[in-house]
């Protein structure tokens, strides 16, 4: 891997001093936002940092950033929506339990789980629960109307949660962990136990595997114009075509960003076919899918922890990301 | 891995003293912190800072095999509490009185992120010395945890007579003569019997040298559950023992509770350890051995069925 000045972001980067685990990030417009595993939220502004205990003593758990949203899950059992101002709100408690999921959509709805409990709260305010045959490991909104996918033991859910139907289920023997919807609609991913994906095409819910990964994948991106699924958990990020109606089925996939370090976090660029990819020793790369051209965006530093969050900002000028040991860096593109 | 948090696993039926143990361990004053993980029954009296509610949610793994089993909920709970480190020194989970703590050792093997970050140090088991053969009559899941104790800790001794406890202990010592027993009353016992055991540290298995009350008692004739060990004198040869060893517990894995084992192979200057949980085998060459020490190979198995004449002759073919 070059470090000449030419193929390098380095410069760009500017240095945020967090000092806990990042969970999650994100940006509120143009202002970075992180939330850390220790509980606070930090807005990272112009004239310095705005940091917040929304969930008091207890640690987050679970995060959700978009937009205007900034929502945390802890494990005092409250999901809290916060504000750059400071101030926070209470969404919901689970007494004495620990938010294990947490989504919101785009247009404002929520949802978040304890155990087999899910919570779907609409942009209304209006509550609907749901038990679900095992522990709901991830939550994600399908793109359009007012449905939540959720993943458990052996398989998947989709849930209208203003309908009395009972969810739509997708099986598939194992323990699913993560779950994405692809911006189309027509795919639901998840990421399992055993370092592998499967997929559903909800048309007629074939089967879709995706293995062959080292390490369990807990990141997953979809490209901007949701023809791509990148994914985390190999020492390449491997990316999915799902451009075709069978999806990835009989089509190997791209790998990029080759380095002898494990991808922990990928993001899509919002309008380009750039992937930003952040790594177990705390390296970030730019690649283009269509060249395969890398720019390298972080030199790892020993004792700075994986990359563990890693986002861009709506325009894609800029972007965030933060270590499980606390460091943090906003990248601003030239 | 020295940084690895310790994991302590505590079992036993509900009443046998369980939580008094657990409190005692909270409390005593040895300057530790503990994240303390409940089953959502035992949540009652903890005194605690961090304690986490957990489902008991066995999974399977994908291969089929009934005894590859791990604790979802556990994989879980770990990631959230690892992420903010410097909170505790130790991680205790209470498992229900009806567990079977196969799932929970399992976990910290078969997950790749939680065996990076954690290590098993002793399955810990409580019972009650005035009912454990009641539940040894009608509770398969009381046997199995004693089969799988690295401790046990034989509780309310001061009710039943010294005819009785003897009675029990053999019970006991009939599925496991291997565990590190301690009698007590309201589970007082020093803590250091129950912490930093490295019962799962292949270097820390030093000798395997059975525990029977009394000669004769070890054929206890309700066992299901029972050991067996083996002493072979002289050196094995690991080219035959690795493959036989390898088929042995993938083939009768459900079966093998618990495995443990200091080999001499032929022209190596080391010891070679194993241990195991049902399928999930770990063996490394250890220390040297000494000049003035007889060089011999025993192992023990613990687990249901195991056929004794069987396993005998199959360890004596792997012979150098
Ligand atoms: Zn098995």
């Amino acid at each position: 891997m070059s470090t000449a000045p030419h193929t390098s972001l380095t410069a760009h980067v500017m240095p945020i001093d967090i000092g806990e685990h990042v969970l999650r990030s994100g940006f509120i417009g143009p202002q970075p936002v992180l939330a850390l595993a220790d509980g606070q939220v930090v807005f990272v502004k112009e004239d310095g940092l705005t940091r917040i205990h929304p969930h008091g003593d207890a640690a987050i758990l679970v995060a959700h950033i978009q937009h205007d949203l900034v929502l945390t899950g802890g494990e005092d059992g409250r999901v809290i929506r916060s504000q750059p101002d400071g101030s926070s709100s209470e969404l919901g408690h689970e007494k004495g339990r620990w938010i294990d999921a947490l989504t919101a959509s785009p247009t404002g709805a929520m949802a978040w789980s304890t155990g087999k409990h899910i919570t779907a709260r609409d942009s209304k305010g209006e509550i609907r629960k749901r038990e679900a045959p095992s522990t709901v490991q991830g939550l994600a909104f399908l793109p359009k109307g007012y449905r939540l996918a959720y993943s458990h033991y052996n398989g998947a859910s989709l849930w209208f949660p203003n309908s009395e139907a009972t969810p739509d289920s997708l099986e598939w023997k194992g323990s699913h962990i993560d779950i994405s919807t692809s911006p189309d609609g027509r795919f639901v991913v998840t990421s399992m136990q055993e370092n592998t994906l499967h997929g559903w095409r909800l048309s007629d819910k074939k089967d879709m595997r995706m293995s062959g990964y080292p390490a369990k994948i807990r990141s997953l991106s979809w490209s901007h114009d949701g023809e791509w699924l990148a994914t985390s958990g190999a020492e390449a990020a491997v990316i999915w075509p799902f451009k075709d109606k069978d999806g990835p089925m009989g089509k190997p996939p791209r790998e990029c960003g080759v380095r002898p370090a494990k991808i922990t976090q990928v993001a899509f660029h919002p309008n380009a076919l750039v992937l930003a990819i952040g790594y177990e020793d705390n390296c970030i790369l730019l690649c283009r899918l269509t060249d395969a051209a890398e720019l390298l965006v972080r030199v790892p530093v020993k004792g700075q922890g994986s990359i563990t969050a890693l986002s861009w900002d709506k325009t894609g000028k800029r972007m965030v990301f933060g270590t499980s040991e606390g460091a943090a860096g906003l990248l601003t593109l030239p | 891995m020295s940084e690895k948090i310790p994991v302590t696993v505590l079992t036993g039926y509900l009443g046998a003293g369980k939580t008094t143990l657990l409190n005692r361990i909270l409390t005593e004053p040895h300057g530790k912190k503990f994240a303390v993980v409940v089953n959502e029954f035992g949540e009652v009296g903890i005194d605690n800072d961090l304690v986490v509610g957990a489902d008991e949610e066995v999974f399977e793994m994908n291969n089929g095999c009934i005894c590859c089993t791990v604790r979802g909920d556990l994989i879980r709970i770990i990631e959230g509490l690892m992420r903010r480190k410097g909170r505790f020194d130790g991680i205790i989970v209470e498992t229900t009185g009806l567990a079977d703590p196969a799932p929970v050792a399992q976990t910290f093997f078969v997950d790749q992120d939680v065996a990076e970050k954690t290590r098993l140090d002793a399955v810990v088991t409580v019972v009650d010395a005035k009912w454990l053969g009641e539940r040894l009559k009608d509770a398969p899941e009381a046997r199995n945890q004693i089969a799988f104790a690295d401790v046990i800790i034989l509780n309310k001794i001061d009710l039943v007579s010294p005819d009785e406890l003897a009675a029990v202990e053999a019970q006991i010592r009939a599925i496991n003569p291997y565990a590190t027993l301690h009698r007590t009353e309201r589970s007082a016992v020093s803590l250091d019997a129950v912490l930093g055991r490295n019962a799962f540290d292949l270097d820390r298995i030093l000798d395997i040298e059975p525990d029977f009350l009394e000669p004769g008692h070890h054929h206890h004739h309700s066992a299901e559950i029972g050991s067996v060990s083996i002493t072979v004198p002289g050196d094995i040869n690991p080219e035959k023992f690795m493959p036989w060893i390898n088929e042995f517990t993938q083939t009768h894995g459900p079966d093998i509770l618990r495995c443990k084992g200091i080999l001499s192979f032929m022209n190596e200057p080391k010891r070679f350890v194993f241990q195991g949980v049902h399928m999930i085998l770990d063996g490394d060459l250890q220390r040297d051995w000494k000049p003035d020490e007889l060089r011999q190979s025993k192992m023990v198995f613990i687990g249901r069925k195991l056929d004794r004449a069987m396993i005998e002759k199959a360890v004596e073919a792997t012979r150098a």
